[in-house]
């Protein structure tokens, strides 16, 4: 009895001692349904590393970024590792506040990524974080009203061919509207695609001395187009819509074309929540008059904070997540169709991939269509492509959006919405000491 | 002829009563429904009210992703924490404030109440930094602090407001009487401000429950309460509306149980001195 009460009592101690040496790496990370999925498959990262105890923090997009901003500017070390975006890794990593992934091990394999999404997270030809998904935009449209409206929709399509399939498709007696663009205002919001839209009608944000450019034609090109085409075939209450308002629309069947993130691919073809998932087709995102798709990229990535005193364990982790290992991990547990899309050539050579996923072929046109080092066709002094890798950008972009936010609503006329952009954007930037 | 007119009038007051009532409530109504949605139901054009497939599914995805009872104890012991630290600090204070006023008890208020002026974020990198030497990010007693100073203005106001409405001559009759101070705070005092010290309470624990600036900035994984659960199911990319309306109706449940059970406590206190 004694030998067993001091066996038990060892072994507990050894238990509670192996649990004290466990290190718990802290992630925060956004919810989306490739997030959540990698949560769930933990199990998988903890057996293989029995040391290392993973502890979640998932929040929505937008408190995400200012908790884990304050974190690293503040050097808080609250977080292990971050989910970012590409608009964060080029900034913190020149700030120093992201440590440079050198420790991913020898299976990592950096030459498969996507060279659009590995500029995109690299600075000076070092990784700074590690891609977890990808995504570009393109169109999105209804094969079934396309052939009933009898027009088709070519796989470069130019915006006027855009706008004239949109108005055919529409029939607002039956709640079919022809196009659904994002209006709600935000920087990722409407201006993700407005700053896609102009760089497509051969715009840019600001010239090589960085002057903003709302008064140049382009710009009023891109955005006069965009009202008319929206008040002619768009929803009502649109100025209100982002990406979720038109992907409800869509999958609901009041959506003839819809322009967005690659991404909603799979929503919209998934047969357990969208109406119309048999009948979707796919373009390249439109061009104006200029060979300039856009350039819309954007991936959710890994990266370890600087302060960290795990970066070992996290650079295990996120060598777990994002490695070519990880997407086999999910295809055998939930189906090809759910792996995380857009990181890695491989994946776009695995025919059981294209199989299960329609639009994977598209989805790489797109991605390797964008060019954020070089978005615009004139030359400018930022990178990224539907935003601009600036700090500053986050407050601009939400106030030049919310200009045009109005001009959609129509409360303002498109000149006096872009010379207001123009204005707010020129005294910004004055004071950010861009313009001398 | 004066009686129909008062019947009529009444009938008037009850349906607009309801009705206003009714509209108050109905986004909660409309969460609670959600929540028994699919994700394609949720999204339906035109909604749909009663008639679907009722399904328990969100809330079992909820579960079994996010630990509950985690982030409800964190409420409660932040809520509560720093309602009864805030009412223990500011009940001998509003006491001050109204049994002997002095020529400046108003401006002290009014200060009090200016720190209530400031946005939050514009305290939140100092205040950070604060908590990052001093080891405190991430704790219940970290935020305990934060919440009973950020409320202490409100408990304080109010408090003085209920004190200031028992006549000081009840007080005085007491000492006349021979009471210590001691005896005239605990047998006359406090039975008469009972109603508005637990208003004040009541009060405090929900603008405690509810605050989610500062219990989402300066928490991560440990004392993140149901306002970071509530915050984790919203996604800007996918629709995740019946769990986020799952989690928000398992958020505000106990807090909805207790104010259904404190109401009557609640409407007495905040009508005290209205009715003198």
């Amino acid at each position: 009895m004694l030998s067993r009460t001091l066996l038990l009592g060892a072994a507990s101690v050894l238990a509670m001692s192996s649990f004290a040496h466990a290190e718990t790496l802290t992630i925060a990370t956004v919810n989306n349904g490739d997030m959540v999925r990698m949560q769930k498959l933990t199990e998988d990262f903890t057996k293989k590393n029995p040391d290392i105890k993973l502890e979640w923090v998932t929040l929505e997009e937008n408190v995400l970024r200012q908790r884990v901003t304050t974190d690293i500017a503040t050097k808080g070390g609250q977080y292990d590792v971050m989910t970012i975006g590409t608009y964060e890794v080029p900034i913190w990593a020149k700030q120093g506040w992201l440590l440079p992934l050198d420790g991913l091990g020898a299976d990592y394999d950096k030459s498969d990524l996507l060279p659009a999404i590995d500029a995109a997270v690299s600075l000076d030809g070092k990784l700074y974080a590690s891609p977890f998904y990808g995504e570009s935009a393109m169109v999105m449209y209804r094969t079934d009203l396309a052939e009933k409206a009898g027009v088709k929709i070519s796989e470069k399509p130019t915006w006027d061919e855009i706008a004239d399939a949109a108005k055919k498709m529409t029939d607002k007696s039956t709640e079919t509207y022809g196009i659904c663009l994002r209006g709600k205002a935000g920087w990722g919001e409407n201006m993700a695609l407005l700053t896609a839209m102009s760089n497509s009608f051969g715009g840019r944000w600001f010239d090589e001395k960085w002057t903003p450019q709302f008064d140049q034609p382009e710009w009023k090109k891109a955005l006069t187009f965009y009202v008319d085409l929206m008040k002619e075939a768009g929803p009502p209450g649109a100025s209100s819509n982002g990406f979720n308002e038109n992907l409800a629309l869509f999958q609901t069947g009041k959506c003839g074309i819809w322009i967005d993130a690659t991404v909603a691919a799979s929503f919209v073809t998934n047969p357990k929540d969208s109406k119309v998932a048999d009948k979707v087709g796919y373009a390249l995102f439109p061009t104006g008059g200029v060979e300039n798709h856009g350039n819309w990229l954007w991936a959710w990535n890994l990266g370890i904070p600087a302060g960290t005193k795990k970066a070992e364990a996290a650079q295990k982790f996120v060598s777990w997540a994002t490695d070519k290992a990880y997407t086999e991990l999910v295809a055998s547990k939930e189906g090809w169709a759910n792996v995380p899309p857009g990181t890695r050539k491989s994946l776009y050579a695995n025919p059981e991939y294209e199989k299960a996923a329609p639009f994977a072929k598209i989805t790489l046109d797109a991605m390797n269509a964008a060019n954020t080092t070089k978005p615009t066709v004139k030359p400018v002094p930022y990178t990224g492509g539907q935003f601009v890798a600036i700090p500053e950008f986050q407050g601009i972009g939400t106030a030049v959006g919310q200009q045009f936010s109005a001009a959609l609503a129509g409360s303002m006329k498109v000149d006096q919405a872009l010379q207001s952009a123009q204005a707010l954007t020129t005294r910004e930037m004055t004071k950010g000491g861009y313009i001398k | 002829m004066a009686r129909s007119v008062t019947t009529q009038r009444k009938l008037t007051f009850t349906i607009l009563g309801w009705a206003i009532g009714l509209l108050i409530f109905f986004p909660i109504l409309w969460t609670f429904l959600t929540s028994f949605k699919t994700e394609g139901t949720a999204v339906a054009t035109p909604p749909q009210f009663l008639f679907f497939d009722w399904t328990l599914e969100n809330y079992h995805e909820v579960q079994s992703r996010s630990d509950y009872m985690k982030h409800v104890t964190n409420s409660v012991v932040i809520s509560v924490g720093s309602t009864l630290i805030g009412l223990a600090l500011a009940i001998p204070a509003a006491w001050a404030m109204a049994f002997s006023p002095t020529k400046r008890t108003k401006d002290v208020l009014m200060w009090m109440l200016s720190t209530k002026m400031m946005p939050p974020v514009g305290v939140l990198v100092p205040l950070y930094l604060i908590f990052r030497d001093w080891g405190l990010l991430d704790t219940r007693l970290g935020l305990v602090a934060v919440l009973t100073l950020i409320n202490l203005p409100i408990i304080v106001w109010m408090l003085y407001t209920y004190f200031k409405e028992i006549p000081g001559e009840i007080l005085e009759a007491a000492r006349m009487d021979g009471a210590s101070l001691m005896k005239e705070i605990v047998y006359v005092l406090t039975p008469m401000a009972v109603p508005g010290i637990a208003s004040t309470m009541l009060l405090n624990i929900i603008l405690a429950w509810n605050e989610a600036f500062w219990t989402l900035n300066l928490t991560a994984a440990n004392a993140a309460p149901l306002t970071a659960f509530i915050a984790s199911y919203s996604s800007p990319e996918g629709l995740f509306w019946a769990k986020l309306s799952a989690a928000s109706t398992m958020a505000i449940a106990p807090i909805l149980v207790m104010g259904w059970f404190s109401q009557k406590q609640l409407v007495r206190g905040l009508t005290f001195g209205a009715v003198k």
